[in-house]
């Protein structure tokens, strides 16, 4: 058994740092490497240095635009621009809605939106959960009843990442209240500046406002914007959670934030002696090491079965969970890491994208922690993850 | 034998009520009910100052999740001036608004870790974190008059007015919601109040740990409570998610966490000011972290989305359940302390 790569995917890894050192401005990337939070023009930036590259959308067919990246290419993609600390691609139009449009749209859908999504001319975010539809998805009950050539909306959604920035948002709708509550689903697109649209942040403990709600009061939505069939809507956002769960064993953001821990922990002094030669907290940064080696293989594993044609279906409930607990475990060394100088509260150096005054890296540290337990929530919470896996391993 | 006084009982039942109504940092209330007073022994002007009247006080304090500094800038104050012989009146009444200004960036939990130092009466260092300082009138600042960093002898106590030259803040808000500062300190002048610190500051930083656990137990209580209501609540599939085996049995283990945490709370309590004062209140910070990270952590994921948001209460409680792992020792720091001092008693 052969655990190395191969020449051509090592090239594409040469090729993809190559590609970072030039395209990635250092002050970007720090702001990154010191968990600032990043502004809409960032991360239109960084879209569109990808996509002059060809690489903004890895996983769209080559015939939309896209780099078809293998999977185990894909793997490496992700990898280096994690260790480069370059900005997260925001998945919404190009995970998500893109592989939705590409499979279930029209023509018409296809050749308006796709292009879009590529130049940034539209940001997208995802209208899913609701405050009473949570790991309960399909309880979802935002109404949408059709008027002519128009629906009417109304209800509310919530957990909406980065919504504040958005013109544009997907929706599961209710569009057959008598069905079975899977049937009677529509998956609509919907403009944000339409009338009745109203986007309200909600503060979350790190201080950050990255969530909104959605509310939607009698709003408008020309029937051209029905992505596929109505209530047939349910396939759709079961199809899209399975591109959502791409990289989601975030091998990549484990290994940079280990990188961050073993830095923190060589400048930190305790009785004059770095930190990371206190045999204890050595032993706590090995046994993560430890376990994110062997999560890399089973990620590799994982990873190259689909690259034979074999789609990673089950096992990414196994990689969702274990690559966030270290992931959280990781939030959770630095804390301990940093020790008294986590406390106070960095919020604002955060928002002003201001250097922090600390000489490692101090400030964010404990905002990461606590935002980072999101990881273990969003995306179908850990617990489903486990009730998925378990019963596919019972049923045999 | 686990029950409280009388007095203790009529304390806790006061509490409850003031705070359960109370918004912000309740420092003059606290005062005015004779909280402070609670805090120190009669000999000293109070009328309390056991482990079980500290444990009385600030398992409420923390439950309520209020942000009053009442171990910096009272307890840890008051019993360092009390060593020096000093009167206490002002602290108890809360008038005398004194913070501590001990530690320092390098000395990281270590209490003879001192750098700051001071010659003819003017100090010059740095301290960090130092909670309460942004409202202190007067700091209460070690330094170093001899020896070296990590030296046991050497290290003196004294009062620094806030407003004398040579001294300037960097204030923030803590994470856990505290005003604090960063202090630099350039030739400012100071008054001595302990010329060998550091056997009354490890007995009142003894008195702060056992302080900031009970606190730490009073939020776990009251995050294991808010999730134990909103599994009971909260529906999804057609059910209370508490109905799910999964979820369930991580409430049993948290509520476990809080028995755990309790006992040692108790433990502590009962020691402090004994012969096995240090190793048990090291055995209590060290289990504090551990089951508080539980606590706090399980009580998020089982709340979901809502237990991240700034605006409901469990999330407050997290953040102060987690951060009081970096405040007086964390759980390696503890650890380490307990593994010596079995040492030493074997």
């Amino acid at each position: 058994m052969d655990l190395t790569l191969s020449p051509e995917a090592e090239a594409f890894r040469a090729e993809v740092r190559a590609f970072l050192a030039d395209a990635l401005p250092s002050e970007l990337a720090d702001r990154v490497r010191r968990h600032q939070s990043l502004g809409k023009a960032d991360h239109e930036f960084w879209h569109a240095k990808l996509n002059e590259r060809g690489w903004l959308a890895p996983n769209w067919p080559k015939a939309f635009g896209g780099a078809e990246m293998s999977a185990i290419e894909r793997h490496i993609f992700d990898e280096e621009c994690a260790l480069a600390h370059a900005p997260r691609v925001v998945p919404f139009g190009l995970s998500m809605l893109g592989p939705v449009l590409q499979k279930f749209g029209s023509k018409a859908q296809q050749d308006y939106w796709l292009p879009r999504i590529l130049s940034g001319a539209d940001w997208w975010c995802q209208g899913y959960s609701e405050p009473g539809a949570g790991s309960d998805l399909a309880a979802l009950k935002t109404r949408a009843v059709r008027d002519g050539d128009h629906y009417i909306v109304n209800g509310q959604k919530t957990w909406t990442t980065l919504g504040q920035h958005a013109n544009m948002i997907f929706c599961l709708v209710r569009t057959d209240p008598d069905a079975k509550k899977q049937e009677g689903i529509s998956f609509l697109l919907i403009d944000m500046s339409t009338p009745g649209v109203e986007v309200r942040p909600i503060k979350l403990i790190d201080g950050g406002a990255e969530v909104n709600e959605v509310w939607f009061t009698d709003v408008r939505v020309p029937v051209e914007n029905l992505v596929g069939e109505e209530n047939k809507g349910w396939t759709y956002a079961k199809y899209l959670l399975t591109h959502e769960r791409t990289n989601i064993s975030g091998v990549g953001f484990s290994r940079a934030g280990l990188a961050a821990v073993k830095r923190i922990a060589a400048n930190v002094r305790q009785r004059g002696e770095a930190l990371i030669e206190n045999p204890h907290f050595a032993a706590r940064v090995a046994q993560v090491e430890i376990d994110l080696r062997a999560m890399a293989v089973t990620n590799l594993r994982i990873v190259s079965k689909a690259a034979a044609g074999q789609a990673p279906g089950i096992e990414s409930s196994l990689l969702k969970i274990k690559g966030t607990q270290i992931r959280q475990e990781i939030t959770d060394l630095a804390r301990r890491a940093v020790g008294p100088m986590a406390m106070p509260f960095e919020s604002e150096a955060v928002e002003s994208n201001t250097p922090l005054p600390d000489p490692f890296d101090a400030g964010a540290v404990a905002g990461s922690f606590f935002n980072n337990r999101k990881l273990s929530i969003f995306g179908g919470s850990n617990e489903i993850q486990r009730e998925i896996y378990s019963k596919s391993i019972l049923r045999g | 034998m686990f029950d409280l006084t009388e007095e203790q009982t009529m304390l806790k039942d006061m509490l409850v009520r003031f705070l359960a109504e109370a918004e912000g940092d309740a420092w003059s209330e606290l005062a005015e009910l004779g909280v402070i007073g609670a805090l120190f022994p009669e000999a000293q002007g109070g009328f309390g100052g056991s482990g079980a009247d500290l444990a009385v006080v600030f398992e409420e304090i923390g439950r309520a999740c209020n942000p009053v500094p009442l171990i910096e800038c009272a307890l840890l104050p008051g019993l360092l001036l009390g060593a020096a012989g000093q009167d206490l009146s002002g602290v108890i009444a809360g008038t005398d608004k004194l913070a501590l200004a001990h530690a320092e960036v390098a000395a990281r939990y270590d209490l003879d870790w001192v750098e700051t130092e001071v010659s003819d009466g003017r100090i010059t260092g740095d301290k960090a974190v130092v909670t309460g300082a942004p409202t202190a009138a007067r700091f209460l600042v070690t330094a170093r008059h001899s020896g070296a960093p990590g030296d046991r002898n050497g290290i003196g106590l004294y009062l620094v007015d806030a407003d004398a030259p040579g001294l300037s803040l960097n204030a923030y808000q803590t994470i856990d919601g505290a005003q604090a500062a960063d202090l630099t300190l350039s030739d400012a002048p100071a008054t001595l109040v302990l010329e060998e610190a550091l056997p009354a500051l490890e007995r009142a930083y003894a008195a702060a740990t056992l302080a900031q656990c009970a606190d730490t137990l009073g939020a776990m209580e009251q995050a294991a409570h808010m999730t134990r209501e909103y599994l009971t609540t909260r529906q999804q599939f057609g059910r209370a998610i508490g109905t799910f085996q999964s979820l369930a049995h991580r409430l049993a283990d948290m509520m476990l966490a809080v028995e755990q945490a309790r006992s040692a709370v108790l433990l502590a309590a009962a020691s402090l000011n004994g012969p096995e004062q240090d190793i048990d209140i090291a055995a209590c910070k060290n289990l504090l972290g551990r089951m508080g990270r539980l606590v706090a952590e399980d009580a998020i994921q089982l709340h979901g989305g809502i237990g991240m948001t700034d605006e409901y209460a469990l999330g407050r409680l997290a953040k102060r359940i987690i951060m009081a792992d970096h405040r007086f020792g964390d759980t390696d720091h503890h650890l380490e302390r307990f593994i010596a001092l079995s040492k030493g008693a074997a």
